[in-house]
């Protein structure tokens, strides 16, 4: 219960907070803000991101990282594009580039856990690998005239609500649930707090993160396909940067970089107050460039601002502790682990 | 990991293929009916209504802070000044197609009268132009084409045949009617270049130009050196070369640069589609008296007046319908909804100084 408590008095509840002044502050002085059409292009905006800030925050938790996700949407694309061209039908299309994202995370994975690389240096080796195959699949050529009733369903809304919300929607309970409520997600946590501990309470940590990348794979892959029925248009270089947007999102929603702590919930308030900055101003006629500052300054608030308020809140704690001797249940406050930011060595074992 | 979990994997991949084919004959490309929806130009056009005030005219071009786009977009600006209308400039940095989609998105919650649009993808923006078009909003491509079905018209700059006749028709005066020239042209497939000299080799043909001879075409495939070696090999193998046409604005300027420092300075006219900042110094020394060009900013002002009509209901986007351009005159839409500027500008020493792109 008190930990229940915990959770919503941190970064994460402040985040939302943020979210509901600024959409609330949006709405009074900027024209056309708030408006059910207005919703659903922000909808249409940030759904790419939320989708594949979903694995990409489980796999943060466990202190890994994948940077190789918009390469895996634009391979994906470029291979939905090529067999369309084809002439193979779309029902067949969609499982086939599904699995072909789980395969590319399967790779990452396997470099990653089998082979104990650095995630970083995996993702960012696999990064320029995957947009190069997209681009030898199909160059630069654009295919298009996807059915269309496809993209009117990608972009259409029914009774208000944009048909994106619903598997959006799903996706954040499944992925919340497993985080929060199962003790698959605390193990998760406790890798990300430290693979040897991880370990000795015998989790099976290669295995694991293995999973996640194959399952952030697959995920990469349907924001992929839904970007390409979107735009009704494949290309390779679809969603180029997007893993840096997904990152911002997901850090500036509270989740530590070094792992071991964050919350979903804080991740969809990151999400969301991202898309609606950028919306809202450009709305209001905003440069392009201002706007490239405000989301740049959103980010360095949100990595500093935790740290900061960590920082007091350990000291604070630590003042209070000294005058009695039995400190009644140290605060389960994971930050000392943060003290090792170089990402984890991965095992062998599994 | 157990024999167990081993398996799930494959099985579970496999179940989901089995399943996509047995929907096999779905919905394939020749199945997909191509109507993405297209917003119906409905509507009678009335060449008599009073072009509208105050109308709101977005320009959104393939990226921002390009000097070839902020020319033409301030022609818009300025016809919309003349129209008594709202400007607005939006755009994304880079040149991608999703950023423009998010702009357009953004125009129509504004309730834009019209988006003048050069697209960078003619597909990608087509879903959000059309929900553009429902909404209202008169949408005028400019540049670069979006598909026909999502756009009202489209301001093409040139037509290949127009840009092959004057292009001759430089050659033939500067030749003063007879006399050897040659091409100087980009890479030998090049399909802009190759066009045009298809134009003008149907034009040489004719009567009026017979005393023309095309004596070499040559290629310096757009790259500065190459081509001013090529100029160089024209002017020693055909010592009576009267004229070199350069229609690419890189073989133009190495052409200019060799003459204008050789002995054929004078002797040697030379001709094609240049830029004028690049062609300035070779007009004002005399190696060029003329070259060609569409002009940038009448682009933009083309769009901005095919706009306002549109949105006054004076034209729907059919073929033959007639509207006034301000100062460029009266123009007719042609096939698909296509408006053509009009022969190129030619630029001389007497009207280069009044360009700068």
């Amino acid at each position: 219960m008190s930990d229940l408590m915990k959770r919503f008095t941190g970064w994460d509840a402040a985040i939302l907070a943020v979210l509901v002044l600024f959409v609330i502050v949006a709405g009074l002085v900027v024209p056309d803000f708030a408006t059910g059409r207005n919703a659903s292009f922000m909808v249409l905006d940030l759904a790419p991101v939320l989708l594949i800030a979903l694995p990409m925050t489980l796999i943060i938790v466990t202190g890994e990282i994948d940077l190789s996700v918009a390469s895996t949407l634009g391979l994906s694309s470029a291979v939905m594009g090529a067999l369309w061209d084809g002439g193979m039908s779309i029902e067949v299309i969609i499982p086939i580039c599904l699995v072909l994202g789980a395969v590319l995370g399967a790779v990452n994975g396997l470099f990653i856990t089998g082979f104990g690389l650095p995630s970083l240096a995996v993702t960012i080796g696999t990064l320029a690998l995957y947009r190069g195959l997209a681009f030898v699949v199909l160059g630069d050529r654009a295919v298009a005239q996807f059915p269309g009733s496809y993209t009117e369903w990608v972009i259409g809304s029914s009774a208000g609500i944009p048909n994106l919300v619903w598997p959006l929607l799903v996706l954040l309970l499944v992925f919340g649930t497993v985080l929060h409520a199962t003790p698959l997600g605390r193990s998760l946590f406790t890798m990300g707090a430290g693979v040897d501990a991880a370990r000795f309470s015998g989790i099976r940590v290669a295995r694991t993160k293995f999973w996640l990348y194959v399952v952030c794979g697959a995920v990469a892959a349907l924001a992929g396909v839904l970007w390409t029925l979107r735009y009704s248009s494949a290309r390779a270089d679809n969603g180029t940067g997007l893993e840096l947007a997904v990152v911002a999102a997901v850090l500036l929603g509270g989740v530590s970089i070094f792992g071991g702590r964050g919350t979903l919930w804080g991740v969809l308030g990151g999400v969301m107050l991202l898309a609606a900055v950028q919306n809202a101003l450009r709305l209001a006629d905003v440069s392009n460039e201002a706007l490239q500052v405000v989301t740049g300054l959103l980010l360095i608030v949100s990595v500093l601002a935790p740290n900061a308020v960590g920082a007091i809140r350990s000291a604070v704690a630590r003042r209070r502790r000294r005058p009695p001797p039995p400190a009644p249940a140290a605060p389960p406050e994971p930050l000392p682990v943060s003290s090792d930011p170089s990402p984890s060595p991965a095992v062998r074992s599994s | 990991m157990s024999l167990r979990s081993r398996l799930i994997a494959p099985v579970a991949l496999g179940a989901v293929l089995a399943l996509g084919l047995t929907a096999c004959g779905g919905t394939t490309k020749d199945s997909a009916s191509t109507d993405s929806g297209s917003a119906a130009a409905g509507g009678v056009a009335n060449p008599n209504a009073p072009l509208k005030d105050g109308l709101k005219i977005a320009f959104l071009p393939k990226q921002l802070n390009n000097p070839y786009t902020d020319i033409e977009v301030g022609g818009g600006k300025a016809a919309v000044e003349e129209l008594k209308g709202e400007y607005k400039l939006v755009g994304p940095n880079d040149a991608s197609a999703s950023s423009q989609v998010s702009y357009i998105n953004t125009l129509i919650q504004q309730q834009q009268n019209v988006i003048g649009i050069a697209a960078n993808d003619p597909n990608a923006v087509c879903p959000s132009l059309n929900q553009a078009r429902q909404a209202g909003i008169k949408v005028v491509a400019f540049d670069s084409d979006a598909a026909k079905e999502c756009r009202d018209v489209f301001i093409n700059q040139a037509t290949t045949q127009g840009i092959g006749e004057q292009l001759v028709k430089m050659a033939s005066q500067l030749a003063g009617g007879n006399g050897e020239i040659a091409i100087l042209s980009a890479t030998p497939n090049a399909t802009n270049q190759n066009a045009w000299i298809a134009v003008m080799n149907t034009e040489l043909k004719k009567p009026e130009n017979a005393g023309l001879k095309l004596v070499d075409t040559v290629y310096g495939n757009d790259d500065d050196q190459k081509s001013f070696q090529e100029a160089q090999g024209l002017l020693q193998r055909h010592p009576n070369l009267k004229v070199i046409v350069s229609p690419t604005t890189v073989g133009i300027a190495a052409a200019s640069r060799y003459v204008s420092s050789s002995s054929y300075k004078g002797k040697v006219a030379i001709t094609g589609l240049g830029t004028p900042n690049q062609m300035r110094q070779y007009v004002k020394d005399g190696t060029v008296s003329q070259f060609a060009l569409w002009n940038p900013a009448d682009i933009g002002y083309l769009a901005s007046y095919a706009g306002a009509a549109l949105a006054s209901g004076q034209i729907t986007g059919k073929q033959g319908e007639t509207f006034k351009a301000g100062k460029l005159g009266d123009y007719t839409i042609g096939v698909d909804g296509e408006i053509v500027l009009g022969p190129p500008t030619v630029f001389t020493a007497q009207n280069i100084d009044q360009f700068n792109f």
